[in-house]
Order: C-alpha cells, then structure tokens, then sequence
C-alpha cells in the first residue's frame, strides 16, 4: 500500500469538487462531503504512518519516473506523524465549521485544496515540488481569509497574497540557484552533490539564504510577520484554527528539511554563520513575538503575535542542529498545531457567550461555559509550558539541546518566552474566572455593537443567537473541539517519549 | 564590462525586472499596481530559470531537430508550471481587488487604511 502516500494528495484534490457538487443538489450540505474526504484522508494517512512504523521509512516514484529524475514521495517517522495531525486537524475543523460556518460550498472546497497542498508538503521529496504545494496552500488559504465577511478580510488576504508570493517566489529563486549549481531538485540526490560543488560556493550560499528567508515569511518569522496578525484576525474562526495549525507548521517543516536533508549538518560544520544568523532571527521572534502579544487586546491578535513567537522558538530548535534540540523543535511543532487550533475554536465558541473577542470582554465567561472555558484553560496553560502537557515537552527539549549545544542564548529566549507567554495568558485567564462578568443589559449592548463592528463575522457564528443564555452558546461541536485539543495536548505531553523514538531515528540519518 | 554586458545581459534583465517588482510592489500605493509589480517580480525569476536551461547555439532538444548540443528542456517544463502558478495568483489578487474596490471604493492603500482607521 505504498499508494496511499500519493492518495494523500490526489485525494482530497479531487474531493475538492465533491462540496461544490454536493452543495448544487442539496443546500448546505457541502460539509458532508468534505467530512467524507477528511475520513478517507484520515484513512490513508493512518496506512501511510502504520508502513512506517511497521516497516520504516519508504520512497515512492511518482508516475513510475524513478528518482532522482521523476518526483518522489517520502515517508519516514516525521512526515507520517505530520500527516495524521493535518487529518486530525482537518476534521476537527470541518466539524467545528458544521456549527460555526462559514457554510458554503466553496469554503470546504478551499479547506480540501489545503488539506492537499499541506500533504504535498509534508510528504514531497523534491525541492520545485515542494515549491508547488507551497503555492497550493498559499492560495487555498488566501481564499479561504476572504471568506471572512468584512472587507478588511479582503484586504487582509491581499496583503498576505503579496508578502506570501514574494516568500514563495524567493524560495523559487534558491531553488533555482540550487539547480543551476548541481543540475538536480530532488532533495536526497542535491544532499549528495551539494558537497561536489563546495558549501562555499557563492551559489549554494545564495541558494541556501534564498530559501530560508522565503520560507522564514511563511513561518512568519519576525520581522517578516506583518501579513500573519491581519489574516488570522479578519478571517472566520475555523478557518483561523485550521490555518493557524498548519499553514505556518508546513513552512516550518520544508525548512526543517531543507536545512537537513537538503544541506545536512556538514553544511552547518562548514558554514556555521548561516545557522548562527538563523538562530539570531529566530530569538528576536519570539521576544518581539511575545512582547506584542502581550499588547494585545484582542484575543485572535494576541493569540498570532504568539504564533510568531511560538514559530522563532520552534525555529531556533532546529537552528540549533543537535538531535535533542531538533526533536524539541518538531514536538513543539506538533504541539503548537493541536494547543492553537484548540485556543482559537475556543475564543470563537467562547466569542459567543462574552459577546466580543476582546480580553475585557472574557471577563466571567467562565461561569456561564465551564467546559469550554476549563479547556481553553487547560490549552494556554500547555501552551505556557506546564507538565504534563505537550508544550512543556517540546520546549524541554529545545532548551536541553541549547544547553548541550552551548547555546545559552536560545535556553534563555526559551525560558523568557514562557514567562511572557504566561504574561499573556495569565490575564485572560484571570478574567475569565476571577472577574464578575457586566450586567447582563451590558452583555447585551456589548453583542450588538460587537456585531456591528465585526460586520456579522459572529453573526455568521452559529451559537450567537443565543448568546447571552450560558453554555447552550456554545455549539456542541465547538465543545467537542475545543476538549478534544486539550484531552489531545496533555495525552501528547505524557506520550511525548513515544514522539521523541518517532523522530530521533530520522534526525539520527541527518546527524551520522 | 562591454563584454560582461554583452555575455550576461539576460541576467542583467533578471536582476532588473526583480528589483523594478520589488519596488512596484513596496512603494506604489494603489493595489493593481502593487499586483503587476510582484507579475514583474515573478517573470525575472522565470527568465532566470528559463535562461538557465539555454545554451548559445543549441537546438532544441526535439527528434530530427539536427545534432549536437541541445538546450536542456527541464527548466523550461518547470516555469510552465510556475507560470501557471503565477496566473493563478493574479486571479485570486484580482478577484479580491474588485471585493476591495467594492467595499471602499478606492484602490489606493492609503485612503483604505483611512476608512479602516475611522470605522
């Protein structure tokens, strides 16, 4: 069953179409063919992790064109574990979205066409392929911000579209360097010649610089993070969660193999003032990324300037280019997916009951929806890092790695960002369980103005009609959501030794 | 230098057409502007790969297209798709300028951020 690999993508594709069709004959019922195509995908993905785990890593040539001339596919510890998180994330989104909207046809086409580009990513073995799964998701999730109904959604999505393609068109023009300098784009077959060329040569530098930084714009690294802020903000919640846990971990995992298995620790031993430079952004981002968040107001904001501190911290793991902290790296990766699409499905279904986004507006919201305020808790504090939970695993490995590494700087960072992370998340929730919330005629103005000046985002939320009237404000999908990521982040973090003998053997490769 | 220029001057319009995009998209304010400037900026790295592939003199690399050295077609194939890529992005550009252009009635950046600001 070595297809399932190729399934991954072809798959939900074109299921893609299936909603549109669906939707043509029966109104809004698009969501059931995409919860069919997340079934399939999560079926495929389970074949594909099982093989590896069975039997261990395997290749496959797409179109019977052998590599390195045809594409190839590959699976191995970290893309298997990566897939079934794009399953298990997209089904929890499109069941999230049943309840939350926004309930077009279109809408789940676009979501399928992402899940596809992120698959692509986490399984490609070819740098130009790669570029075009890239591109896929950068333009399945541009639509999919403009689905927000606020003008500003659109704008938001366009600023993102220009920095994006200017990222991807980067990452295009590196790997252009790159074939020019070794006459390949598969990524095992460049490991091999890149070394021919000599890691000094101009071009395999340029290349090398040229992709980071493309790929560093769509992990929304500081300073090049401006589009993320505005696009997670203005968009519908579920598309919020969903992008928020995947489209930025795929840039983060295609840098992730192009600093190891395209240019391999030698090239790190032979240039060590490319990683150091990485290391250097990547601290900066979590500091700035976390002070901003700290700033914020508004929950979706404050939660993607976190984003962008999260990413530098998942970043400087792998820059640091020990096995210890890589495998940190990819398990905050992992986390960070399952904590934030978690935090934001709950500041959507929690938006309904407070009647506004805003840290003020949570003030007692946690009397009147104890589970979903319970779970929301119990992700930001997985998110600061609190044991057991999956992001106390992965920040303990990246600050071990640092330390072993000598890199004292990145242990700091690492530990300031959770005291900052703490900061921010502290205040919230503070407010949700600490603070009486405003009389319920304030309640009521809050709501209205809160609809009027979100342009019916809430109201295209499926609770927030009854939103004043306790926890029933909250849709029994969003509940189901929102307790799945926190039960999800606190099993992780105690199986989080299982991840580490997941992802060690394939660092093990990169590191002899 | 004429030599240079003479030679290379394919890479010279490369590294001219990015830098013109980049500008286009940085420091005009008005969006479809901002738009044909990343077209820009995308066609020099095209033309970078495509004149990767090219050699003086070659034929191309068809059956009963005579002998000797033959362009490689590879980077050819692979901008096809990069342009097709690039086409596609301008769409869904466009097609949320006129969702813009619609809602605020302008496309100038800065009066948009204006009406954004009073709201």
């Amino acid at each position: 069953m070595t297809d399932a690999i190729a399934l991954l993508v072809v798959v939900p594709i074109v299921l893609s179409l299936a909603p549109i069709a669906v939707g043509k004959a029966w109104n809004r019922s698009g969501w059931v063919a995409a919860a069919a195509a997340a079934l399939v995908h999560l079926g495929l993905s389970l074949t594909v992790a099982g093989q590896v785990f069975a039997t261990g890593a395997f290749s496959y040539a797409v179109g019977d064109y052998a590599p390195p001339f045809g594409i190839e596919l590959v699976a191995d510890g970290v893309s298997a574990t990566l897939v079934v998180l794009v399953s298990a994330v997209t089904l929890a989104v499109v069941l999230y979205a049943r309840a939350a909207g926004p309930h077009t046809s279109g809408f789940y086409s676009g979501l399928l066409l992402l899940t596809a580009g992120i698959s692509g990513v986490f399984v490609t073995g070819d740098l130009f392929n790669l570029y075009v799964f890239i591109e896929i998701t950068g333009l399945a999730t541009y639509a999919l911000v403009a689905t927000g109904r606020s003008p500003a959604a659109a704008m938001a999505s366009l600023k993102y579209l220009l920095v994006g393609t200017i990222g991807a068109s980067l990452y295009l023009l590196g790997v252009g360097y790159l074939y020019v300098s070794t006459g390949t784009l598969n990524m095992a077959d460049l490991a091999a010649t890149i070394p021919s060329v000599g890691y000094d040569s101009p071009l395999v530098l340029t290349g090398f610089g040229l992709l980071v930084v493309g790929l560093a714009v769509k992990a929304a690294l500081f300073p090049l993070h401006t589009w993320q802020p505005g696009a997670y903000a203005e968009s519908p919640d579920s598309v919020t969660a969903y992008i928020s846990a995947l489209v930025s971990t795929a840039a983060a995992y295609a840098l992730f193999r192009v600093i190891y298995a395209v240019f391999t620790p030698a090239f790190d031993a032979a240039v060590p003032f490319a990683l150091d430079a990485l290391v250097i952004l990547a601290s900066v981002s979590v500091v700035v990324g976390s002070v901003l968040a700290v700033l914020q107001s508004d929950l979706k904001r404050m939660l993607a300037y976190s984003s962008v501190a999260q990413f530098g911290l998942v970043i400087a793991g792998f820059a640091v280019a020990n096995t210890t902290a890589v495998t940190g790296g990819l398990i905050h990766l992992v986390g960070h997916a399952i904590m934030k699409a978690g935090l934001f499905v709950g500041v959507g279904a929690l938006a309904g009951v407070a009647g506004g986004r805003t840290v003020d507006d949570f003030a007692g919201v946690a009397e009147r929806a104890p589970i979903v305020s319970a779970a929301f808790a119990v992700l930001a504090f997985a998110l600061v890092g609190v044991p057991p939970a999956v992001g106390f695993a992965g920040k303990w490995h990246i600050v071990l790695g640092a330390v072993e590494g000598g890199r004292w700087g990145v242990a700091s960072v690492a530990v300031v960002s959770t005291l900052l992370t703490l900061a921010y998340f502290a205040r919230v929730v503070e407010r949700m369980y600490f603070q009486d919330a405003p009389a319920s005629g304030a309640v009521a103005d809050a709501d209205a103005s809160a609809d009027a000046a979100s342009d019916g985002v809430l109201a295209s939320d499926g609770g927030s009609e009854a939103a004043p009237s306790g926890e029933s404000g909250v849709s029994i999908e969003a509940r189901l959501v929102v307790v799945a990521a926190a039960v999800g982040a606190v099993v992780l973090g105690l199986f989080a030794t299982d991840l580490v003998s997941v992802f060690e053997p394939v660092l093990e490769v990169y590191f002899e | 230098m004429i030599d240079l220029l003479s030679t290379h001057y394919n890479y010279l319009v490369f590294v001219a057409l990015v830098g013109i995009g980049l500008y286009a998209v940085t420091a005009s304010s008005n969006l479809v502007k901002k738009v044909i400037g990343l077209n820009v900026f995308q066609v020099g790295i095209f033309l970078f790969f495509v004149t990767s592939g090219y050699v003086d003199g070659a034929a191309p690399p068809l059956v009963g297209h005579g002998s000797g050295p033959y362009a490689s077609p590879l980077p050819h194939v692979l901008i096809l798709t990069a342009i097709v890529v690039g086409v596609s992005l301008t769409a869904v550009a466009l097609a949320l300028i006129v969702r813009i252009y619609d809602a605020y009635g302008t496309l100038d950046e800065e009066a948009i951020r204006e009406v954004q600001l009073n709201d």
